[in-house]
């Protein structure tokens, strides 16, 4: 096992000495040095350098160099820089610019591949953020996007309908399909009491398995095909490119954009947020207060499960439009709940968070292409992220900053509220 | 409070089994439960009855006592069963209208009445080999039961254990690892244990000393986990399969006499020591925490840990060490994979067994036996789908894999209901 796994319990200076300094410097420094976002960018910064130690130290080259390290330590050491810097710059290069090509247009295509890659993880994102607001833990992202792709995909391939209002259709269908299955869940929990951690669980495998079933012999089964895959999205649903033909970058972007603005809206602005934020911060308060627990859950679920239907229908009408497997969802639905607590819950949060997972995605093909680093290593420099943005104090620690100030006395559990309080 | 520990919900009527006894709530869950399957039943068994004769096979050729196999026509069984099924639906609206309490056992039989149905309307004209059936079901849900074993310890002191899944795979690629390299399985076991609490430390570090929340945590070092398997799996153990990815497996013990017992002695008393384990395991869990003080101190935790600690118990220390031997229980499970069933370690190799574990403790209610019998069903309804599929059942064979899901929906929906959870499970103590 790793370093990583094991984090040094160094205590946190949660009450050094500090001096009775008024200067506005000194608390703009703080502000800096004390605050959400430096302590973001030096999360970013410990995971990387975790997954430099796991890639040096895998690396070939080091691995024989270190076996006359103390003869000639400087093999050793510039073996691991070439490994480390190679990986990193391909997985750089690989998700923002590429500086090997001539033109502009085409140095910047990685970083339209990044978005590509993150437009599903942020609408699934999305619907498990504002799961967590109301308290529940949507684990079911898998299933929602399995039967959004059901339905919108077989709107898709089987539907003639005009250029546009196609689109529309699939769209509505996969929306509905993911808030149908989600909202099932919404309804058991209301209805019965059964824990929606269990039910998401088992309606993942009850989709999957009834997606197989209809691939293999249902009406998802492509005539004269014995492979298990639908046919082709039809040309009149398919996301149309914004950038042109030479990228992959489509028209679920904007819709994505769109669907953070709807949340944002919905939790910060709308009557139906503001009875989902109190349900989420405290349930038997809120029923206290007239709103109708049960209710919330259902509305909850329904408007989760579309959300995440909408990355369901994106990978059918944008990503793999030429038919899709049992295993469209490509593991979407789990990596959303990391999106969702990087982006700490909140709508413009989950977009940042999932324009980063984007690209460490779309980065790390590059990095196994140039430098045989296996894709893996973006897993655990994304877990180690959010581990140490959800522990601030470990981070202050390892970087010795400031504690924040006297308003807090004690450690407040510094997760986003909604998923604490239930 | 997290979101794994349910809400409690004071307006609404508990679960018959969950009422105090002496004020039973009329609550018609049950019957309509199982008239929905009764009708179900009625509609499969004789509707769609199929004819001909199920055989059911009882013995194995090695077995010291033979006994013969049991004919059942396929048709009158179904119809027989069905007026079972009927009558105890009957009784249980009997039951609910006279203000009764519905018995376990009741609904306990109609589950084996209708699955004896199934069965043997799956297998007309066909035969079923019983023991090969359970003994299978207990070999798939043997990593489940440590996984369920784990979380139950780690909920009932107060730490709510997503991290299952993550304990398991990181146990089965240590024991596969170490076992590979010394050529000694026991060793293997060890290091799985170790590996699991490793585990349990970074979820105890972060959720009890930097109070992030506990399911923030699990599911993280589930995808870490992932992460750092998968890449020491391509890394090192793909390059030297022979030398680090080649562990011995455990071999079979027979117990004496007891491995003779007609049924119960092949499925049970012919298994690995793993499995020998697991049995002193779930005895020794049950027991432990519910007629020891060290139970009573972790349940006392769990439960109230201030009041805990107003009496003196140090309830840090006893979250943080009943974590970690949580973690080394459900890496035990991991290792099976590895040493008991699979072999070599595989990227990915417990394919959300974790997960399924977690839902074992909470249907089982955050009770050792009960998880363990849960575990012990999705183990069954995974194995009945393989002997079926060889058989040929007239089933699709995806209707029969989603038949364990669906019965946990309808169970964890009709049956269990509301089921509460440690009153302290998945908040940290912050000592004021």
């Amino acid at each position: 096992m790793s370093a990583a796994q094991q984090p040094t319990p160094t205590p946190a200076p949660a009450k050094s000495p500090e001096p009775d300094e008024s200067s506005r410097w000194h608390n703009v420094f703080r502000e800096i040095t004390t605050g959400n976002a430096i302590i973001s960018v030096l999360a970013v910064l410990l995971a990387l350098l975790v997954g430099a130690v796991m890639i040096a130290f895998t690396n070939a080259n080091v691995q024989e160099s270190a076996g006359y390290f103390f003869s000639r330590p400087g093999d050793m050491l510039s073996a691991a820089w070439d490994a480390v810097s190679g990986a990193y710059s391909a997985l750089f290069q690989g998700s923002v610019y590429n500086f090997r090509r001539p033109s502009f247009a085409d140095g910047i295509r990685p970083f339209t591949e990044t978005l590509t890659y993150a437009t599903p993880l942020i609408a699934a994102g999305l619907g498990v953020a504002l799961g967590f607001r109301v308290g529940l833990f949507n684990i079911g992202g898998r299933g929602q996007m399995l039967i959004a792709a059901t339905l919108g995909g077989w709107v898709a391939f089987a539907v003639d309908l005009p250029a546009g209002i196609h689109l529309i259709a699939a769209l509505v269908a996969g929306v509905l399909g993911g808030a149908l299955w989600g909202g099932l869940v919404g309804l058991l929990k209301a209805r019965t009491g059964a824990h929606e951690v269990i039910t998401t669980i088992m309606l993942n495998y009850v989709a999957f398995y009834l997606v197989s079933f209809l691939l293999r012999d249902g009406f998802l089964k492509t005539p004269g095909s014995n492979n298990p895959k639908s046919p082709a999205s039809k040309e009149t649903a398919v996301y149309f490119d914004l950038l042109g033909p030479d990228y992959n970058l489509h028209f679920g972007f904007i819709l994505v954009i769109a669907a953070t603005v709807f949340t944002w809206w919905l939790l910060a602005r709308s009557n139906l947020g503001f009875k989902f934020r109190a349900v989420g911060e405290n349930p038997n308060a809120a029923r206290v207060a007239g709103i109708s627990v049960q209710r919330m859950y259902v509305y909850a679920m329904l408007f989760s499960g579309g959300l995440v239907g909408l990355a369901g229908i994106n990978q059918v009408l944008g990503t793999t439009t030429s038919g899709f497997g049992a295993g469209i969802d490509s593991g979407i639905g789990f990596d959303a709940i990391t999106v969702a607590l990087l982006g700490r819950s909140k709508p413009w949060g989950v977009f940042a968070a999932g324009i980063l997972f984007g690209a460490f995605k779309a980065g790390s093909f590059s990095m196994q292409a140039a430098e045989g680093v296996p894709i893996d290593i973006v897993l655990v420099v994304q877990s180690l992220i959010v581990l140490f943005i959800a522990a601030p104090p470990l981070v202050r620690a390892i970087f010795r900053l400031p504690a924040p100030g006297a308003p807090r006395r004690r450690p407040v559990p510094n997760v986003s509220q909604e998923v604490a309080a239930k | 409070m997290s979101t794994i520990a349910p809400v409690n919900q004071p307006t609404q009527p508990t679960g018959p089994e969950e009422g105090p006894a002496t004020a039973v709530i009329k609550s018609w869950k049950v019957p309509i439960i199982l008239g929905v399957f009764t009708v179900l039943g009625f509609l499969l068994m004789v509707v769609f009855g199929r004819t001909g004769t199920s055989t059911m096979v009882l013995s194995t050729s090695s077995d010291l006592i033979q006994l013969p196999d049991v004919l059942l026509p396929t048709l009158p069984t179904g119809i027989v069963i069905s007026i079972l099924l009927a009558a105890i639906t009957g009784l249980s609206a009997w039951m609910v209208q006279t203000r009764r309490k519905v018995p376990l056992w009741l609904i306990s039989v109609f589950a084996v009445l209708l699955l004896i149905g199934f069965l043997t309307w799956a297998s007309a004209d066909e035969r079923i080999p019983v023991p090969g059936l359970l003994f299978g079901s207990l070999s798939l849900a043997v990593p489940l039961i440590f996984g369920a074993l784990g979380g139950v310890i780690s909920e009932r002191v107060g730490v709510v254990n997503v991290a299952i899944e993550g304990q398991l795979l990181a146990g089965a690629f240590t024991s596969a690892i170490v076992a590979s390299i010394t050529q000694q399985p026991l060793l293997g076991l060890l290091a799985a244990m170790v590996a699991g609490v490793l585990v349990s430390f970074v979820l105890a570090a972060f959720s009890i000393k930097y109070f992030v929340d506990q399911v923030i945590v699990g599911v993280v070092l589930n995808v870490l986990v992932t992460g750092l398997t998968g890449f020491l799996f391509s890394e090192l153990l793909a390059p030297n399969a022979a030398t680090l990815n080649q562990p011995p497996k455990f071999e079979r013990i027979n117990i004496p006499l007891l491995s003779e017992i007609p049924i119960v002695g092949p499925v049970f008393f012919r298994q690995t020591l793993i499995v020998y384990i697991m049995y002193i395991a779930v005895a020794a869990v049950y027991f432990g925490i519910f007629h020891t003080k060290w139970g009573l101190r972790l349940r006392a935790v769990g439960e109230h840990p201030q009041a805990a600690d107003t009496v003196g118990i140090n309830v840090t220390g006893t979250r943080f060490w009943n974590v970690s031997l949580a973690g080394a229980v459900a890496g035990l499970g991991g290792a099976y994979f590895t040493l008991g069933s699979v072999g070599a370690f595989g990227k990915e190799m417990t394919a959300g067994a974790g997960f399924i574990a977690l839902a074992a403790v909470i249907f089982g209610r955050w009770d050792p036996i009960r998880a363990t019998l849960a575990a012990l069903l999705f183990g069954f309804a995974s194995n009945l789908q393989n002997v079926l599929s060889i058989i040929g059942s007239p089933v699709p064979s995806e209707f029969m894999l989603m038949l364990p899901y669906l019965v946990t929906i309808f169970a964890v929906a009709g049956l269990v209901g509301q089921s509460r959870g440690p009153a302290a499970s998945g908040k940290p103590y912050i000592k004021s």
